[in-house]
């Protein structure tokens, strides 16, 4: 395929390149979002579960 | 030779959890993000254009894997929700939670490109068709479920409600989906919608499958990465005066 | 113990006969509203009146769930209820009968007037009365299990109505769909059928769905 029947796909390139656009946003978002509120509770000063540390305990 | 008894239990404890799930996300995401380049590399490299539809047909890719995910992740949903009522178990709970976001996220996702193919195939950008109404109730009932987890301030009330809630809704989705199909069926008149699937090449079926695959692992991947914030909000304090004990 | 929860929470709601009535006129004015947004031509009237009513009588129904479990709750009668010995299934039972009595039976048979109004013709108004006489008992025990699980939260009202109306809509589309049918002369046989069912199942499951979510509410 030509790239720029890649890009027009057959005229519907709203409609095909629209839903991935919204699928990425929807998806990337939904990544970026709890990126952020991680990292609001980091700065919020969250106590975190340690990893590996419950060998000290008996 | 020893035998080592591994206390299972002991991870059914949020805290304990906490770390596997850490060291379970890469598993997942890393998958995840490759067969999703895989997937439309398939889908829009290898597969040729359909008899019918041309190009736009290609919106399946992501339009059938996401309808899949808000489904299947509902039921999914409300089994973690029934076990940590049943059981009284909190993590099991929290999964529902955080479940319930990207079910939601899936079956609004599933809308947007349902309408975005309906409109250069049936001509209008909603058509009342039995799988697309049934995918609107299916929002509805997220909708439902997170907020009424939303307006409840105890979490383990919001926990059980939640459950009753996604239970019922369990139940009743054959229901909804048989009135719908029935009420599609009796209300076709002039108009007959249908929503045209094209027949499946084999790298068209190839692409759908890998999308799908990708779609799941993306889920597993970010409700445990979810699960992990829920963790650390809600042990709040039993996380604090364990770090201060220490 | 049944019969006399039910007369109590009639006696109850006696007592407070405006909140019931208020419930009626809410049906009549919003049916009334129709016509006057869309027009007053026959035709087009007479096919919408199975949704119009439908739909009306589905958001009058919600809007007396608000009052199934809360004034009990209020005052303390309902953690009482949680105790007594008797099955709780059998209280929530009574208490959606009573509410049922109160409010569906007046709207189903408030509705043939509101029909005449539409231009239904005479043996759709029956399907109409009977439609709602079997739907409206469904609404009721689906929409207790949406008042029990929103029991003291702010915002209750609309949370209700976001919870119960996906799951009203079976009831809605086949309910609806016997009165169209009716009116396309058609056998309404098989939407009343598939409601009896539905009511059938809804009888049987959502009392104990109800108690479930009562207690989940007041512990």
């Amino acid at each position: 395929m030509k790239l720029s029947e890649f890009f027009s796909m057959g005229g519907y390139a709203f409609y095909v390149w629209g839903s991935y656009l919204v699928a990425f946003i929807a998806i990337g978002g939904e990544v970026v979002l709890l990126w952020r509120r991680r990292h609001a509770q980091k700065q919020a000063g969250f106590v975190f579960p340690e990893s590996n540390t419950d060998e000290k305990t008996s | 030779m020893a035998k080592r008894k591994i206390n299972w239990y002991k991870y059914a404890s949020p805290v304990n959890f906490y770390p596997i799930a850490g060291r379970m996300i890469p598993w997942f995401a890393i998958p995840a993000a490759i067969l999703f380049v895989i997937g439309l590399y398939v889908g829009f490299i290898k597969a040729p254009p359909d008899f019918q539809q041309g190009e736009v047909y290609r919106i399946i890719f992501i339009h059938v894997p996401a309808a899949w995910m808000g489904m299947f992740l509902y039921i999914i949903m409300a089994i973690y929700a029934g076990i940590g009522w049943a059981f009284n178990a909190r993590l099991s709970s929290m999964m529902a939670s955080s479940i319930s976001i990207t079910g939601a996220m899936f079956t609004f996702l599933s809308l947007v490109t349902g309408s975005l193919w309906g409109k250069p195939t049936w001509g209008t950008w909603w058509v009342w068709d039995a799988r697309m109404t049934s995918t609107l109730i299916l929002m509805f009932l997220y909708i439902g479920f997170i907020s009424l987890q939303a307006a409840i301030d105890d979490p383990r009330r919001a926990d059980r409600a939640g459950a009753v809630l996604a239970l019922v809704g369990v139940i009743n989705i054959p229901i909804i989906y048989f009135s719908v199909q029935w009420w599609n069926t009796l209300h076709q008149g002039a108009t007959i919608r249908i929503l045209n699937k094209p027949t499946m090449a084999p790298p068209m079926l190839a692409a759908m499958l890998i999308m799908l695959a990708a779609c799941w692992l993306y889920s597993i991947a970010i409700v445990l990465y979810r699960l992990r914030c829920i963790i650390v909000e809600r042990e709040r304090s039993a996380l604090q005066v364990a770090a201060a004990a220490a | 113990m049944f019969r006399w929860m039910v007369q109590r929470d009639l006696t109850l709601a006696w007592r407070r006969r405006a909140d019931v009535m208020s419930t009626l006129f809410f049906f009549v004015i919003v049916v009334s509203l129709f016509p006057l947004s869309i027009g007053p031509e026959t035709q087009l009237l007479r096919s919408i009146a199975p949704g119009v009513v439908w739909v009306a009588a589905l958001l009058a129904s919600m809007l007396s769930l608000g009052r199934l479990f809360a004034n009990d709750y209020q005052d303390g009668t309902l953690e009482q209820m949680l105790l007594t010995p008797q099955p709780l299934y059998l209280i929530v039972l009574a208490k959606v009968l009573a509410s049922w009595l109160v409010s569906g039976v007046p709207l189903a048979l408030m509705s043939p007037i509101l029909g005449l109004q539409f231009g239904l013709p005479g043996n759709s108004l029956s399907v109409l009365v009977l439609s709602l006489i079997l739907g409206t008992p469904v609404l009721a025990l689906i929409g207790s299990i949406g008042a029990a699980l929103t029991l003291g939260l702010r915002g209750a009202g609309v949370l209700i109505a976001l919870l119960v109306l996906p799951l009203y809509i079976p009831v809605l589309i086949f309910g609806a769909g016997a009165v169209d049918a009716s009116i396309n002369g058609v056998s309404a046989q098989a939407n009343l059928s598939l409601l009896g069912a539905v009511l059938a199942i809804a009888f049987v499951f959502s009392p104990w769905a109800t108690s479930a979510a009562l207690r989940i509410s007041l512990e």
